[in-house]
C-alpha cells in the first residue's frame, strides 16, 4: 500500500545523473506541462492535490501560489528553501544529494506555474558538498535543454542558480532567507507586505521548501486528484520523515500520510523499534520546535485513538496533549534520556540562533538557557520551573518571526508533561547530575499554570 | 598581511564573477555570502583588509560586509586552524554521544572548545545542528561531513588531516 512518489528511484545506480534520471521517467512532467498545460492549469492541479508546505508550517501550497502578485512588467521569483536546519531534520539534504534532478524538475514546473524566469535554490552553507551536486545537475539540465531560453521550444525561459547561506537557522524563515539572498544579515522582515507582494529585491516572490517543490513533479505527472487520493484527510500524499534518536534504523523514510505512529516506530520497514530493547520515553515528532510528547501520548491520542503520521492526528489534542507534524524531524527518546537536559540543549540552540532583532526572543532564549542549565546541573530552585513557564509565555507570539514560538514551545511542553522530572532535579541536586529520572507515569492531563 | 597582498588569483576571480553573474545586473550584493566563503577558504579567515577587498570587488560599502561576516556563524573574523573540527552538539547528536566525542578531541589535541592547537593546525568548535541527525554523532571538517563517529574514527580523521590539511576543502 505504500506509495513512493519522491524516493521511488532512489536506489537506482547513477540516479544522480541526468541520463539515468531521464531513463526512469524524469522530466516527463516538464514535457507534459510545457506541451499541454497552462501555468494556471498547474496551479489548479496543485490546489486539487491538497499539497501542504513540507517545511514545517503546512500551509496549502496552491493557495500560497495564488497569492503571488502579478504587476505588469515586474519579474517574479521562486526561491527554494534548502536552508534545512531544524534540529532532527535532514530529509532535504537526502533528497538533494540522492536525486537532485527531482528538485530541478520541480523548480521548472513551479517556476512555469508562477511565471518566474529566474529562480534560486538557497542552500545552507554547511551543505557545500550538496551545493556542488546541485550545480552539476543544473549544468546537465542546461546542457539537455531543460533550462535556459525557450525550453524545448515552448517559449518559456528559466534560469536556475544555487546560492548559499553561511550558518544561520533563522534563514529558514522565508523573509530572513530573502534578506540573506540579498546579501544581508538574516533578520526577518515584518509582514505585511508578504513576499508574494514584496519579496526578493522588492519583487513578488514565493518561497517553498525542497520537498514541497519536489512533490509538484508527481502531482503534474499523475494529476492533483490522484495525489489527493493518497494519504488521509487534509494530509494528502507522502511525506519524508527524518528519523533519529534511540531507534534501530535512523534515516529518511517516505511514508504515506496516515500510517500509525506505532507502525512507524516499531515496524522494520521504518525505525525498526527501540534500540537495545529500551522503553520509549518521549518523542518529538516534527523537529525540535514542536511540543515533546510523553510515551503515553505518542502512539495514542488522549482520547485513546491511534495516533497517525498526519498533520491532523499529530496535532490532535492541541498543545495540551498533541504536537505537530512540523518538518517531519522525528526524534525518539528512550528511558535513559533526561528531558531537562534535552530541553536545555534545545534552548541553547534557540539562544544561539536568535537573530537578536526582537527583545523577547533575544533576551528570553538566553534566560531560558541559563535557568535550564542550572536546573540540569543541580543548582535550580523550585521557582525556576514557574519562571521558565513565565518566560516562554512572554516570548510566544511577541516576536516578528516564529523563532520565538519555536523556542517557547519545547520548554512549555517539557514542563507540561515532565514537571515531576524538573521537580526531581530541584529536590535531588546531587543525584540528578549522575542519574536519570526514568520514565514518567501516565497521568490524567491537567494544564499547568494555564 | 598588508593590503597589497590581498588579491584573489585569476581562477578565484573568475569564480567570483560566476557568483555575481547568478544575479541580475545591479544586484551583485547578493553574491556576498558566496564570495565571503571563497575569501575565507583562500585567506584562512576574514580579516578587515580581506573584508574591505570583498567590498571593493562587489562595489559595496565595507560596513555591508562587516555586518554580514559577523552575523553568520560559519565566518571567522579571527584566525583559526587550517582544519576546523566542528562537532554538532544539538539534540539528536547529544543523545548519541556528541559530548564524549568533544571531550575526546579536547584531550587528544590538548585544546578546549573554541581553541586552536599551538601548531595552528586544528581548531575545535561545537556547532548547532548540521542536518545529520540520523547519522550521529558527527562533525564537519572544513567542507566535509564525517558521520557515525567513534573514537577510532576521530583518530583516523585527525591523522588524515594532519598529513593533508587541504583535504578538508572540496575544491572548486
Amino acid at each position: 500500500m505504500d506509495r513512493k512518489l519522491l524516493l521511488e528511484h532512489i536506489g537506482v545506480e547513477g540516479i544522480q545523473t541526468h541520463d539515468v534520471y531521464r531513463k526512469q521517467g524524469g522530466y516527463k512532467a516538464v514535457e507534459k506541462a510545457l506541451k499541454s498545460m497552462s501555468p494556471d492549469d498547474i496551479v489548479e492541479e496543485v490546489k486539487k492535490s491538497g499539497l501542504r508546505g513540507r517545511g514545517g508550517a503546512g500551509f496549502p501550497t496552491g493557495m500560497k501560489w495564488s497569492f503571488i502578485a502579478k504587476p505588469e512588467g515586474v519579474p517574479r521569483h521562486l526561491l527554494c528553501n534548502a536552508d534545512e536546519s531544524e534540529p532532527g531534520t535532514f530529509k532535504d539534504r537526502y533528497l538533494m544529494e540522492k536525486i537532485p534532478h527531482l528538485l530541478i524538475e520541480g523548480m521548472i514546473l513551479s517556476s512555469y506555474a508562477l511565471g518566474c524566469n529566474q529562480s534560486y535554490i538557497y542552500i545552507r552553507g554547511e551543505y557545500m558538498y550538496v551545493l556542488q551536486i546541485l550545480e552539476k545537475a543544473i549544468a546537465e539540465a542546461y546542457a539537455n535543454g531543460w533550462l535556459g531560453k525557450n525550453i524545448k521550444g515552448s517559449g518559456f525561459d528559466l534560469d536556475l542558480a544555487v546560492s548559499t547561506g553561511a550558518g544561520a537557522y533563522i534563514c529558514g524563515e522565508e523573509t530572513a532567507l530573502i534578506e540573506s539572498l540579498e546579501g544581508k544579515r538574516g533578520n526577518p522582515r515584518i509582514k505585511p507586505p508578504f513576499p508574494a507582494v514584496k519579496g526578493l529585491w522588492g519583487r513578488p516572490t514565493v518561497v517553498n521548501n525542497v520537498e514541497t517543490i519536489a512533490a509538484v513533479v508527481p502531482i503534474v505527472n499523475e494529476g492533483g486528484d490522484a495525489y489527493a487520493q493518497i494519504g488521509i484527510g487534509r494530509s494528502t500524499g507522502t511525506k519524508l520523515i527524518s528519523a533519529s534518536g534511540n531507534i534501530n534504523k535512523p534515516g529518511v523514510y517516505e511514508i504515506t500520510m496516515g500510517i500509525t505512529v506505532e507502525e512507524f516506530i516499531y515496524s522494520d520497514t521504518y525505525c525498526g523499534g527501540m534500540k537495545n530493547g529500551k522503553k520509549l520515553k518521549a518523542c518529538v515528532p516534527g523537529g525540535s520546535s514542536v511540543p515533546i510528547l510523553p510515551h503515553y501520548l505518542v502512539c495514542k491520542t488522549a482520547a485513546g485513538e491511534d495516533r497517525l503520521m498526519s498533520y491532523e492526528s499529530l496535532s490532535d489534542g492541541g498543545f495540551a496533549t498533541g504536537s505537530m507534524l512540523g518538518s517531519g524531524g522525528f526524534i525518539v527518546y528512550d528511558e535513559d534520556q533526561c528531558i531537562v537536559r534535552n530541553t536545555w540543549n534545545f534552548s541553547r540552540f534557540y539562544h544561539h540562533e536568535s537573530c537578536g532583532q526582537c527583545s523577547p526572543c533575544r533576551e528570553g532564549t538566553g534566560w531560558m538557557e541559563k535557568v535550564l542549565h542550572r536546573l540540569e546541573y543541580g543548582h535550580g530552585k523550585m521557582e525556576d520551573i514557574d519562571l521558565l513557564w513565565d518566560i516562554q509565555r512572554k516570548i510566544e507570539g511577541n516576536t516578528i518571526c516564529p523563532l520565538g514560538d519555536a523556542a517557547a514551545w519545547p520548554v512549555a511542553a517539557a514542563i507540561r508533561h515532565f514537571r515531576e522530572e524538573f521537580e526531581w532535579h530541584v529536590n535531588e541536586p546531587k543525584l540528578c547530575t549522575t542519574k536519570n529520572y526514568g520514565l514518567v507515569t501516565e497521568k490524567k492531563f491537567e494544564p499547568v499554570n494555564a | 598581511m598588508s593590503q597589497e597582498n590581498i588579491q584573489f588569483p585569476e581562477d578565484l576571480l573568475q569564480e567570483v564573477g560566476r557568483q555575481i553573474a547568478k544575479f541580475p545586473e545591479g544586484m551583485q550584493k547578493s553574491a556576498l555570502l558566496s564570495v565571503l566563503h571563497i575569501a575565507q577558504a583562500h585567506f584562512g579567515h576574514l580579516s578587515e583588509p580581506v573584508m574591505d577587498y570583498v567590498a571593493r570587488l562587489l562595489h559595496i560599502l565595507p560596513i555591508e560586509v562587516y555586518e554580514v561576516a559577523t552575523f553568520y556563524s560559519m565566518y571567522d573574523t579571527k584566525p583559526v586552524g587550517k582544519v576546523k573540527l566542528e562537532v554538532c552538539r544539538t539534540g539528536p547528536c547529544m543523545i548519541e554521544g556528541a559530548e564524549k566525542i568533544v571531550s575526546y578531541i579536547e584531550n587528544k589535541l590538548g585544546i578546549k572548545d573554541g581553541e586552536t592547537t599551538a601548531d595552528g593546525l586544528f581548531t575545535l568548535k561545537t556547532v548547532e545542528c548540521l542536518g545529520a541527525c540520523g547519522y550521529a554523532p558527527m562533525l564537519q571538517a572544513g567542507e566535509k561531513f564525517h558521520e557515525h563517529l567513534t573514537e577510532a574514527k576521530v583518530d583516523e580523521l585527525i591523522e588524515q588531516y594532519r598529513n593533508n590539511p587541504k583535504a578538508n576543502y572540496l575544491g572548486l
